[in-house]
């Protein structure tokens, strides 16, 4: 192969691959134009009295009714939903995804790893639908048994079963990024650790966790990120009753489930009840890319050896 | 400013005070070690002497550091390693090597300080008082005691008395090194291990080091590897050389380093091989 033929190639083969590179970018760039145009026509909609005032309301009202006569458009009962679930599943995720991180990492001899692992990837390969009527069928009626125990009624609907298991559903993701986190510590800190006669125990909490903070907080804030965006769970079973509640176990929406909820009825297209969901979306999106970018910052800042 | 003759002067008069008594701390017996199937440490024999700086000296791969990793058990963090014989830690003759004995408990009897300076990311203070605060020690003014008193022995004292709480890292490599000295004699071990302690820092912090090993050896028996055949000299009372995983030769420092009785020690001595 003549050298001119080899440079024409590689030229070729640098063009084709900066197309596919682009090819991404243009559909990021796409979504967010298709979420900011369509959140533009919801706010200048006269439905929703039009801009400015319907901006307003977006964060004044108390309630989130565009579907209904009477048009309330406030997005904080959708917000409470979304944080109060993604919440609890925090509450699942951080204590076990710590756990697990530490024992593959610190604990686990290579064999017990090699078998272990795949089972806790297992959860990830599992689809979300299943996990929602696992939440709906099965989570929800323990919790029902468990408080009728304490004489508390739950609802079927409710913030807790989606938020527990949603938890379950991110702790693969969140353990192996901070298992990642650990395996970046150095070696020789653990070995000054050990060799004054801390347990394995003492060095994992005392040496390794604060060696690593800054991509175990990354990796709880992706994975908090990832509970936020988490649609089906949501959609199956928490409810479709946005309201400002701090209560999990009654029925709450989050912005996943509603844009679930008008997308699939028989809304007419463009009109103010279906661009609602665009302008619901994009505070979505606004709110992940916020914690997705801290989340980059951190691990960027996280190993400095 | 350092005066390096000063210095070797004032470093033989305290080498010249030390008792001359010889009780042995260590008593290595029979001693193999084996790395998954690899013979690595072949029927080791020799005794360290009870505040007296011992060196280990020997050309890379001769199993050196392998073996001074063997006094306090480091090796059992890694999977395949295997002791055999006795490495016996008097006065109770307590065999570190057994599988029995808990390497928690040989670790808190044994410092170590590594061959690059590894304080944690942490403050100063904290670093000092990490050992201590594994062993229970919580109140607030034993420990700034503790601290103190193990920074002025690592001679690191009047340098960071005023920023206790800055970052470990904020020092230079021969502070950090001094640091972890600090670190290890806080808890006041009965032996120290010193793995090739000066090997990343630049002559001057490693006359303060030296200086400092010839210091310590008042209250602690010392184990020290280096591939620097001088320090050795300069610094230590018992030399043992390894060659290919056995011991060559073991005896006094002035002994091995003008009249050795094996060949392949005056060989490595000399700088024939190396």
């Amino acid at each position: 192969m003549s050298i001119e033929l080899k440079k024409k190639l590689d030229i070729a083969l640098y063009v084709f691959l900066m197309l596919m590179g682009a090819v991404s970018i243009l559909v990021t760039f796409g979504i967010v134009w298709v979420l900011l145009v369509d959140t533009i026509r919801f706010f200048t909609h006269p439905d929703g009295g039009g801009f400015p005032s319907s901006l307003i309301r977006f964060f004044t009202d108390k309630h989130w009714t565009p579907t209904f006569y009477n048009k309330q458009i406030g997005i904080w009962p959708l917000l409470n939903g979304t944080f109060l679930i993604a919440f609890i599943s925090m509450v699942v995720a951080v204590p076990l995804g710590l756990v697990v991180a530490i024992y593959l990492s610190e604990y686990a001899s290579w064999k017990t790893k090699e078998a272990v692992k795949p089972w806790i990837d297992f959860l990830e390969a599992v689809p979300t639908v299943v996990y929602g009527y696992f939440a709906l069928l099965f989570v929800t009626p323990l919790l029902q048994k468990f408080f009728v125990y304490f004489g508390v009624e739950m609802e079927g609907m409710n913030a807790l079963s989606p938020g527990i298991v949603i938890g379950i559903m991110i702790l693969p993701y969140t353990a192996s990024m901070i298992e990642d986190s650990f395996k970046g510590v150095p070696q020789y800190l653990r070995e000054a650790s050990y060799s004054l006669g801390a347990s394995k125990l003492r060095t994992a909490l005392f040496v390794v966790l604060p060696a690593a903070k800054s991509g175990v907080l990354s990796a709880y804030l992706l994975g908090f990120s990832r509970a936020i965006g988490e649609t089906m769970v949501v959609a199956v079973a928490a409810g479709m009753y946005p309201q400002l509640t701090l209560n999990p176990l009654e029925p709450v929406q989050t912005i996943t489930g509603y844009v679930v909820q008008v997308a699939l009825g028989d809304l007419p297209f463009g009109s103010f009840e279906y661009l609602s969901i665009f302008a619901a979306g994009f505070a979505l999106f606004a709110i992940t890319l916020v914690l997705n970018s801290i989340a980059v910052y951190l691990k960027s800042k996280s190993l400095g050896y | 400013m350092v005066n390096p003759a000063k210095m070797l002067e004032e470093r033989k008069e305290k080498m010249a005070a030390v008792s001359s008594t010889n009780n042995a701390k260590i008593e290595v017996k029979n001693f193999n070690f084996y790395y998954g199937d690899y013979h690595a440490l072949k029927n080791i024999n020799f005794p360290i002497y009870e505040k007296k700086v011992t060196a280990i000296i020997g050309p890379s791969g001769c199993g050196k550091t392998t073996l001074l990793r063997a006094f306090n058990r480091m090796h059992d963090l890694y999977p395949g390693a295997r002791y055999e014989g006795e490495i016996v830690l008097y006065p109770d003759g307590l065999n570190l090597v057994d599988r029995r004995t808990d390497p928690l408990k040989v670790r808190m009897r044994i410092g170590m300080v590594f061959q690059k300076p590894n304080p944690f990311p942490k403050s100063i203070y904290e670093n000092v008082a990490y050992g201590l605060k594994i062993r229970g020690i919580s109140s607030k003014r034993l420990l700034d005691e503790a601290v103190e008193k193990a920074l002025r022995g690592a001679a690191l004292w009047d340098e960071v008395k005023d920023r206790l709480s800055a970052n470990a890292y904020s020092l230079s490599g021969g502070q950090q090194q001094r640091l972890c000295i600090a670190r290890a004699i806080a808890v006041e071990p009965e032996v120290l291990l010193f793995d090739e302690p000066t090997s990343a820092l630049d002559p001057i912090s490693t006359a303060k080091i030296e200086d400092l090993i010839v210091e310590l050896k008042q209250r602690v028996t010392i184990v020290i590897v280096t591939h620097n055949m001088q320090q050795a000299a300069r610094i230590s009372d018992y030399t043992a050389f390894m060659y290919l995983g056995e011991l060559v030769e073991f005896g006094q420092t002035e002994k091995i380093f003008t009249k050795p009785e094996k060949k392949l020690t005056e060989d490595y001595i000399t700088g024939r091989f190396g």
